[in-house]
């Protein structure tokens, strides 16, 4: 499709607006990771206003899809590499703070060094890991 | 009133990543296979997210949060062992299934078993690191 650096782009101002949200409307930074994974080890506080977070996070897209803006995932059938990538996530973006929304958005846009060092790092180990894959096991 | 902020922010996001294409795993990967055939449109995604929040980083000087308290602190700018093999660690799992966890949330709606299984294991991830940190601390005390 020839517009989806467009559609890229306005789908980037939603999620930039969400953050600006989020940081002045409840002095919080919007890091997908960072409000999940307070929910799970029980790190994180006002538990109601997390659950509020995710019932957005998980319903417009769900009304999106209603409305006939469909979308897949297109994600992999391959069930250990899924248990194996998630795992990755779950620990690595608690260990380094912050994902692509936290450091990548949140942490770029504040001109932070440790979001710009996560950032690289996480992108190139993304390049390595997706070239290593499909050029040396066809994946 | 917080309740309200925070779903609004939340269906902003899901609405962003699902319009975006970004919880399409083939168009995130597309972005990270830079040998293959690359598509641009995750950097079109961050800059268009950066726009927004740059200009909201600017108004909060000398201002408070719209339903109270303060505005987080700057962290300390130490770029640390945890920081870094954590993004290292966070890529790699990336780059593998191209979900990240906002769309990994994004998509339950649509994202199959595939996305469930992903999450589901990005859940157990993410409650197994405090434990995993504090024997890794301990062990790091011993050596």
């Amino acid at each position: 499709m020839e517009i989806a650096w467009l559609w890229g782009l306005l789908g980037g101002l939603l999620i930039g607006t969400g953050g600006a949200v989020l940081l002045l409307g409840a002095g919080r930074i919007m890091g997908a990771s960072g409000i999940v994974g307070g929910l799970v080890d029980g790190s994180g506080t006002h538990r109601g206003a997390t659950l509020a977070f995710l019932a957005g996070l998980i319903g417009a897209p769900a009304l999106l899809s209603l409305a006939g803006w469909s979308a897949t995932t297109g994600a992999t059938s391959q069930i250990w590499l899924l248990i194996l990538a998630g795992l990755a996530v779950g620990v690595g973006t608690r260990f380094a703070n912050g994902c692509t929304s936290g450091h990548g958005v949140c942490g770029l846009s504040r001109l932070s060094l440790r979001g710009l060092v996560a950032t690289l790092f996480y992108i190139g180990a993304g390049v390595i890991t997706v070239t290593v894959l499909r050029i040396g096991l066809g994946l | 009133m917080r309740g309200l902020v925070f779903l609004l922010s939340g269906a902003l996001f899901g609405a962003g990543l699902h319009i975006s294409g970004m919880t399409d795993t083939t168009r995130v990967r597309g972005f990270l296979d830079i040998a293959g055939t690359w598509d641009p449109t995750l950097a079109f995604v961050m800059g268009g997210a950066i726009v927004p929040m740059f200009i909201a980083w600017r108004l909060t000087p000398g201002r408070a949060p719209l339903i109270g308290g303060v505005f987080p602190a700057r962290p300390d700018q130490d770029i640390t062992r945890p920081l870094v093999i954590g993004s290292i660690l966070f890529g790699v799992g990336w780059g593998l299934v191209g979900l990240c966890p906002g769309p990994a949330i994004a998509s339950l709606s649509y994202g199959g078993w595939q996305g469930g299984v992903f999450l589901v294991a990005m859940l157990a991830g993410m409650w197994a690191m405090p434990p995993l940190r504090r024997a890794l601390d301990r062990r790091g005390a011993r050596a």
